[in-house]
């Protein structure tokens, strides 16, 4: 009995370890970034317009800005069918064959690559609806990759809203979407609205679907329409990384990632604190 | 006046379900895109070139080659260096999450470890190229560190968020039954895991690796900046390898649509989808039993 | 029923999808036509240059919009036949079977000269070799010779970096310098930069980059690498890029093209622009970005075409 205890105490440190190992590589990329980053973020960099000659003269506005814009683009694209799609699944669906399948579809495009995303993009919104390389391409290509985890998020908060709220409705002789309307969907709200942030921030992130249909290494002005070419800070970052060659491209790489990220996770912190808050009030 | 509010009812039923085909839509679009241009490509080449040629130069110097093998290899690599650094560690700690970490630090453990989720891929291929491919020189000695093991590492770390939470999700689905009758009989925690829970919760765990695996055939930016991405067929871990998804979206920009080299590669995307879906398609399958054959 | 509403959602999602491809065809021609929006796609030599070009160019004229983008020669030449974008950077020539592709899609590529390169071999800064001739560059990128041992350096495996299948500075290497295919083990880098911080990194690196790249705003060569003087064969003299007194021996020096999707109205904004690149100014950019201006029978070459207009 005493070695079955002494081998437990040693899984159970090397299964902690590794619980832990994952928030030591969380903070380790976090940090890095920061510490890197840091050095060239300044109201200029913030704010300017990119300067190609001599990058350290401009800022990173084109991709903030275009970035912002693809978030709008892809939320307005599909937050609507996914919230929609949430709804008719968790409170119309019955079991049958139609739904199994619908079901099935969302789960796999969840699992489908962004590449393949970018390349459908290109070969259905670029060039078979002629919508070229532009915001609206991008925002269409990344609108479909968005919306399987916004379908996800929106019957997650469905689903916490008690089956008693609706017997409750039925009882009083209320129509399904009477009840739907009134009780249900005012209680899972913020649950989808917060999901769907969370989703819209995993979409900023993404550099491959917006390669081909859209995103630039440099454009003169912003965005006026949403045909027009955009930066953005993923694409921004590549290129930083990878192709320019300014000295100080390394240094500006790494500033843009920690826009990007402070960007991302600042939505991720705000959703988890408002959902905590929440729960906190919430009396089932 | 009954009539009026039925009909109503029924138009916004049939609304709803109107929507929820738009993913079925797209799912089949992908698929018949993908399907459509890529068999053009088997116009001029045969299949047996394409799956089971090592040599893939669409710009050759004199005749062009269309072998798929080093790519699906490259990919092969990556994604099975990746697992076999995510699923010890992922293992391990879908189990502390699970079965051994107190409240409290379940709810910090959890949330940040799907934050790890949320860092762009872009991101953590740059800290690659920065930081991991030269200390990986360094440590082992070689020129440079653009091959399949500093991929693999990364790749690694993406698909721990997946591997764990669908581990976790699976051993908290299991009825305490199981842990009661366990430990009623003697057992310590440590046996009441790895001879109840761990068995019964196998195939689900073996789902939740299939996603990670489904991620990790997917990855596109990591491997585009730390990958190498050199013709030749890698012979080791330490070799530089062209991933398919690498390969896609490094010469997707060069084509001309309509022509061969266009056509083939979508080609290697639908290889690609089928590969995904096919993954994803059976660990769904698994995780749809095992949750229903639990939830007494 | 369900089916009944599925093959009908369906239909609808087709029907739509050719109303849409229309109006928003006119969407497309805007942005690639005769307005004050201008599409530049192409060389990632040329990157720097153009971006530069482009906005010095928007900062005296704000209505213009330009985009810039890299990807390669060959995706910039591509993307201006299947007539996305207005003007194609490119560091080669159009290939013939490029020009029937674009002829077959009733694109009439107009070929300008805009600078002039000197492409330039680099190596790490610690590699004792400084020269070497043309034919041991094409048998080191061929994988016939493979140890530094056999180029007058030391006993260490050479790694090699090129760039990738799209790039001008790829299919130009090939043909005129490898003259053969390149070794299966070549790195197929990202780009020009991400060649020369390779190359910073690996001791035993060899790399080909546009001579933009290996020089600072002031002409001065970067840190951290060392360049390669390269002769013609063993008989003649080892020269550099940067060696301005001897450019015309340079082995590999070569134009640098703006291919334009077809003739330019004479007020439009890529006539307007292309003016200013070929202009004094213009050519100063060129200079500061570390290429060389054109020389005199370029001159002849684009105004061939410019008299047509």
């Amino acid at each position: 009995m005493v070695t079955e205890n002494k081998k437990q105490a040693i899984y159970f440190l090397f299964f902690k370890s590794a619980a832990f190992l994952s928030v030591l590589i969380l903070l380790f990329v976090l940090l890095y970034i920061f510490e890197e980053g840091v050095g060239a973020i300044n109201i200029n960099f913030l704010t300017n317009m990119w300067s190609h000659r001599d990058i350290t003269q401009g800022g990173i506005l084109q991709a903030i800005v275009g970035t912002l814009f693809l978030a709008a683009g892809v939320s307005i694209i599909s937050i609507p069918v996914g919230v929609c799609t949430a709804i008719h699944l968790n409170e119309y669906a019955k079991d049958n064959q139609f739904n199994r399948i619908i079901k099935l579809a969302i789960r796999n495009l969840a699992g489908v690559p962004s590449v393949i995303y970018g390349i459908f993009g290109l070969a259905f919104f670029a060039i078979f609806l002629k919508l070229g390389g532009s915001l609206i391409s991008a925002s269409l290509t990344l609108g479909c990759m968005t919306l399987p985890w916004i379908i996800t998020a929106s019957e997650e908060a469905l689903k916490a809203v008690p089956f008693s709220f609706r017997e409750g409705s039925y009882a009083l002789g209320a129509t399904k979407w009477q009840t739907i309307k009134r009780n249900v969907l005012p209680h899972s709200f913020s649950g989808m609205l917060t999901g769907s942030i969370l989703g819209i921030s995993r979409a900023m992130g993404e550099t491959a679907p917006i390669i081909m249909v859209g995103a630039t290494f440099f454009i003169s002005g912003l965005p006026s329409s949403p045909f027009d070419k955009f930066m953005a800070l993923p694409y921004h970052l590549f290129i930083l990384a990878t192709q320019h060659s300014s000295p100080y491209a390394r240094q500006y790489a790494l500033s843009t990632a920690l826009v990007l990220v402070v960007l991302i996770f600042a939505l991720n912190f705000g959703v988890f604190l408002w959902r905590y808050k929440l729960r906190k009030k919430k009396k089932w | 006046m009954r009539n009026h509010r039925d009909i109503k009812e029924r138009i916004i039923k049939l609304f709803f379900s109107a929507t929820s085909v738009t993913a079925l839509v797209i799912l089949v679009g992908i698929f018949l895109f993908l399907f459509i241009t890529g068999i053009q490509a088997f116009g001029q080449i045969t299949p047996a070139e394409f799956f089971l040629g090592s040599e893939w130069n669409p710009n050759a110097y004199e005749e062009p080659k269309w072998g798929i093998l080093s790519l699906i290899i490259g990919t092969l690599m990556i994604t099975i260096g990746a697992l076999i650094m995510a699923i010890p560690v992922g293992l391990a700690s879908a189990i502390y999450i699970a079965e051994i970490a107190d409240s409290k630090t379940k709810e910090i453990l959890k949330p940040v470890i799907e934050m790890i989720a949320g860092i762009p891929s872009v991101v953590l291929g740059l800290i690659g190229i920065v930081f991991l491919s030269p200390l990986i020189a360094n440590f082992f000695g070689l020129n440079h560190g653009l091959n399949a093991f500093t991929s693999s590492a990364i790749v690694g770390i993406m698909v721990l968020p997946t591997i764990i939470s669908i581990s976790e999700d699976v051993l908290t689905s299991l009825p305490n039954e199981f842990r009661e009758a366990s430990l009623a009989l003697g057992a310590t925690k440590w046996q009441m895991i790895r001879m109840t829970l761990f068995p019964a919760a196998l195939s689900g765990i073996a789902a939740a690796v299939m996603l990670g695996l489904g991620r990790a055939v997917g990855e596109t930016m990591v491997v585009l900046m730390v990958a190498g991405n050199a013709l030749a067929m890698p012979l080791s871990f330490f070799d530089p390898v062209r991933p398919m998804t690498a390969n896609i979206a490094i010469e997707i920009k060069e084509v001309v649509k309509g022509s061969l080299h266009y056509e083939t590669l979508f080609a290697i995307g639908f290889v690609l989808f089928i590969m995904t879906f096919i993954v994803n398609f059976i660990s769904d399958i698994v995780i749809e039993k095992e949750m229903r054959k639990y939830k007494w | 029923m369900r089916y009944i509403i599925l093959i009908s959602i369906l239909l609808l999602a087709v029907l739509t999808a050719g109303c849409t491809g229309e109006s928003g065809s006119t969407g497309n021609a805007i942005s690639a036509g005769y307005s004050e929006d201008i599409e530049i796609k192409g060389s990632d030599t040329l990157l720097q240059m153009v971006s530069n070009m482009a906005e010095a160019y928007t900062v005296k004229n704000k209505n213009a919009k330009i985009s810039v983008t890299g990807g390669g020669s060959g995706t910039g030449i591509a993307a201006l036949i299947n007539g996305e974008i207005d003007i194609a950077d490119a560091s080669r020539a159009i290939k013939k079977k490029e020009l029937t592709q674009a002829k077959d899609k009733g694109i009439d590529p107009w070929e300008f000269i805009i600078a002039q390169d000197m492409l330039s071999v680099i190596v790490n800064k610690d590699n004792p070799v400084a020269e070497l001739t043309i034919e041991q560059v094409s048998e080191i990128y061929k994988g016939q010779i493979t140890n530094w041992n056999n180029a007058g350096g030391e006993d260490k495996e050479i790694t090699l970096y090129g760039r990738q299948s799209t790039s001008g500075t790829y299919s130009y290497f090939m043909k005129k310098i490898v003259e053969g295919d390149y070794s299966s083990k070549m790195m197929n880098m990202e780009g020009n930069q991400a060649i020369v911080d390779a190359v910073r990194q690996d001791k035993t690196a060899i790399g080909y980059v546009g001579v933009g790249y290996i020089v600072d705003d002031n002409g001065n060569q970067i840190n951290g690498i060392k360049i390669i003087k390269l002769s013609k064969d063993m008989n003649s003299d080892y020269i550099s890029p940067l060696d301005k007194t001897k450019r015309a021996d340079y082995p590999i020096s070569r134009p640098l093209f703006q291919y334009l999707s077809k003739k330019p109205l004479k007020d439009s904004a890529v006539y307007k622009f292309l003016v200013f690149e070929l202009s004094e100014e213009g050519q100063k950019i060129v200079k500061k970005s570390g290429f060389i201006p054109i020389t005199a029978e370029d001159r002849e070459h684009n105004n061939a075409l410019l008299k047509k207009i």
